[in-house]
C-alpha cells in the first residue's frame, strides 16, 4: 500500500517542525538572554561587589546585604515607607474597583460611558498625572484646599506635611485604577445569572448572595488583583519621583527611589543591585505567601466552566 | 430606588475621574492673571489657546516630540512583529519543552523592572548606547512575555483546518504565519499596538535613566524638565504640555475602546 508514503511524510515533517518552531520563537529565547536572564545574573554578581560606575571594582562578599540589614537607617525606613503605602494602597485599590465594578455591573443605561470615564486616567503618562495632582493639591492655589474651604474645613498643606504626603500619593495612584477596575469587571460578568436566579427563588437576601455568590466566584480575580496590586505598590517610583521628590522629610522616601538614587546619584551599583535583589526577593514572597493563603480563601469553579457557564 | 442611588453613585465618582482632566484643559487656557487668583477662577474671561504655542517654544519641544515618535513608532513595529511570531511558534507546533519554555516566559512578568534596570543600563553603556534612543527600541524587536500570552491566546481560538488547507496548497510556516494568521490577529494586533504605544509614550524612567542631552529628550522628559523650573507663571504652560501629551494615548484609547473592552469582558470582536 502506500505504507511508505505515509511512513515518510510525518517523520519529514516531524524533522521539518525540529528546527522552525524555534526559528519562530527565537526573537524572545535572544531578548530573554540578553535582556532579561543575562541582566538578572549580571546583578546578582554585581550585588556582591563595591562597584562604582567609574574605577575598580572590588570584590567583598556578603557585605552590601550585611550593611543593608545592620548599618543603614535609611534601607529600613524607605522599606517602611513603601510597606506604609502597600498596606493603604493594595486594600483601597481592589476595595475601590471592586466598588466601581459593581455599580458598572448593574443594569443601568449608559454603562459605556462610565467605563470609560474610569478606565480615562490610566492611560496617560505618570509625567501628566503628576502635573496634573500638583495642581490639585497646591496649598495655595489649589482645587483641593478651596473645595475644602467651602465646605468649612481647614486646608491642608497635603505634599509640605509628612503625614499627608503619603496619602496624597494613595489617591493619584488611585486615580490610575482602571485596569483593576476592568479585571474586576471581567469576573462579575462571567459569573453565570443562574446563580443569582436560583438564590432569588429560594428566597436568599441580596447581602447573603454577595457574600455566597458574588465574592467566592470572583475570588480567583480579586487573588490576580492583590498580587499585581502588591507588585506595582513596590515599584512605586515615578510618582514619588516627581510629586515630592521623597520629601517632605523623607516622608514619601520609597524604596524603589532608594534603590534609583543608590544607582544613579550616588553611582554606587553594587550596593543598589543588592537591595533591588532584596525587593525581587520580598515580592515573590508577598506574592507566594498570597497564593499559599489563597487555598483557604479562593474559590474555583472547576466544574461549572465545561458545563454551561461559557454564554454569559 | 436603588437605580437612582446607583446613577448618583456614578455620576459623582465618573466627575472624580474626568474632573482632574477638566481642570488641567481650564488652567492652561487662563490669562496669568487669573492662575493666581483666589478664589480660583472655574471659567476664564477669555480662553487663551495661544498658551499651547507659548509653551511650545519655551523647550525644544519639536526635537523632543520627534524623538518621541522615533521611538514609539519603531518600537511599537518591532512589538508586534517580534510578538506575533513568537506567539505564532508557541500556538501553532509541538516541540520538545514547549510548554516548559511558555511558563518561563509567563513567569518573566514577575520580574520587577527595578533588578532589570541597573544591570540593562551597564550593559547598554557597553554596548555605547547610553544617550542613544536604542534602548528605547531595540529591546521591543524581541518580543514581550504579556503581548505574546495574548497574542498566542488569540492564535488558539483560529481553527486548525486553516492552517491545514494552506498547507495542502503547499504554503510553509512562515507563509501561513504571513499571509493567514498575521491578518486574522488584526483585532488583537490592535490591543497590543495600543498598549505598547501607551506604555512608550507615556514611559518616563526609561528615558530618565537612558537619555543625557536635550537633543535626545522625549515628550515625558520635557514636560518634566518644564515642571522642574517652574514658577506659579509657567504653570499654565506646564498645563498645556500636559494636555498635548495626554492627547494620543486617549485619541489611540477611544479609537482602540471596542478592542480593549472587548478583550477584557470577554465578547467576540471578530466580526
Amino acid at each position: 500500500m502506500a505504507d511508505a508514503v505515509t511512513a515518510r511524510r510525518p517523520s519529514r515533517r516531524r524533522r521539518g517542525a525540529g528546527i522552525t518552531p524555534w526559528l519562530f520563537i527565537s526573537p524572545w529565547i535572544l531578548g530573554f538572554v540578553c535582556f532579561t536572564l543575562g541582566p538578572l545574573i549580571f546583578s546578582l554578581t554585581m550585588s556582591f561587589y563595591d562597584w562604582p560606575v567609574v574605577g575598580e571594582r572590588t570584590f567583598v562578599g556578603a557585605d552590601n546585604y550585611r550593611t543593608m540589614l545592620t548599618e543603614d537607617p535609611q534601607f529600613w525606613h524607605s522599606l517602611g515607607v513603601t510597606v506604609k503605602f502597600a498596606a493603604i494602597f493594595v486594600p483601597l485599590n481592589i476595595a475601590v474597583s471592586f466598588l466601581l465594578a459593581v455599580l458598572l455591573n448593574t443594569k443601568v443605561r449608559g454603562t459605556a460611558f462610565f467605563r470609560t470615564a474610569f478606565y480615562l486616567p490610566s492611560v496617560i503618562s505618570g509625567v501628566a498625572l503628576v502635573t496634573i495632582w500638583s495642581w490639585i493639591y497646591s496649598q495655595r492655589y489649589g482645587l483641593l484646599n478651596y473645595l475644602l474651604g467651602q465646605s468649612g474645613t481647614e486646608g491642608v498643606n497635603w505634599l509640605g506635611d509628612p503625614g499627608w504626603a503619603v496619602v496624597a500619593i494613595v489617591v493619584a495612584s488611585l486615580w490610575g485604577l482602571g485596569g483593576t477596575m476592568l479585571i474586576l469587571l471581567a469576573g462579575l460578568q462571567s459569573i453565570p445569572k443562574e446563580l443569582y436566579e436560583a438564590a432569588r427563588m429560594s428566597g436568599v437576601p441580596p447581602w447573603a448572595q454577595a457574600i455566597h455568590i458574588t465574592l467566592p466566584m470572583l475570588s480567583p480575580m480579586l487573588l490576580f488583583t492583590f498580587i499585581t496590586s502588591i507588585i506595582s505598590a513596590f515599584q512605586q517610583l515615578t510618582i514619588a519621583l516627581l510629586l515630592t521628590e521623597g520629601g517632605p522629610l523623607g516622608s514619601t522616601y520609597f524604596f524603589a527611589m532608594y534603590i534609583y538614587e543608590t544607582a544613579f546619584r550616588f553611582h554606587d551599583m553594587g550596593y543598589a543591585a543588592a537591595m533591588s535583589w532584596v525587593m525581587f526577593v520580598i515580592i515573590l514572597a508577598l506574592s507566594l505567601l498570597v497564593m499559599r493563603s489563597s487555598s483557604a480563601w479562593v474559590h474555583y469553579e472547576g466544574e461549572m466552566k465545561g458545563k454551561g457557564g461559557t454564554d454569559g | 430606588m436603588a437605580r437612582t442611588f446607583t446613577y448618583s453613585a456614578l455620576i459623582f465618582l465618573s466627575a472624580l475621574f474626568i474632573a482632574p482632566f477638566l481642570w488641567t484643559l481650564i488652567t492652561a487656557v487662563k490669562s496669568d492673571a487669573e492662575l493666581v487668583a483666589y478664589p480660583p477662577v472655574f471659567w476664564p474671561e477669555t480662553w487663551h489657546w495661544e498658551n499651547f504655542a507659548i509653551a511650545w517654544t519655551k523647550h525644544p519641544f519639536n526635537i523632543f516630540l520627534q524623538n518621541s515618535v522615533i521611538i514609539v513608532i519603531l518600537s511599537t513595529i518591532g512589538q508586534l512583529f517580534s510578538s506575533s511570531l513568537v506567539a505564532y511558534g508557541f500556538a501553532r507546533f509541538r516541540f520538545p519543552g514547549r510548554d516548559a519554555i511558555f511558563i518561563l516566559l509567563l513567569a518573566t512578568m514577575m520580574i520587577p523592572w527595578d533588578v532589570k534596570m541597573i544591570p540593562l543600563y551597564m550593559e547598554f553603556n557597553y554596548l555605547g548606547w547610553i544617550n542613544t534612543l536604542k534602548p528605547l527600541i531595540v529591546p521591543a524587536w524581541f518580543g514581550e512575555a504579556f503581548f505574546v500570552f495574548l497574542l498566542r491566546q488569540y492564535i488558539m481560538t483560529i481553527p486548525m483546518e486553516i492552517d491545514e488547507a494552506a498547507r495542502m496548497d503547499g504554503a510553509n510556516a512562515w507563509q501561513i504565519y504571513w499571509r493567514i494568521h498575521l491578518p486574522l490577529m488584526v483585532p488583537a494586533l490592535v490591543l497590543v499596538g495600543t498598549f505598547h504605544f501607551m506604555n512608550a509614550w507615556n514611559d518616563y524612567l526609561g528615558p530618565l535613566i537612558y537619555l543625557n542631552d536635550q537633543s535626545k529628550y522625549t515628550l515625558t522628559l520635557g514636560l518634566a524638565l518644564l515642571k522642574g523650573l517652574h514658577n506659579e507663571a509657567d504653570i499654565n504652560s506646564i498645563a498645556a504640555i500636559t494636555i498635548i501629551l495626554c492627547g494620543p494615548p486617549l485619541a489611540l484609547f477611544f479609537f482602540a475602546q471596542r478592542y480593549i473592552m472587548d478583550n477584557a469582558l470577554g465578547s467576540s470582536v471578530k466580526g
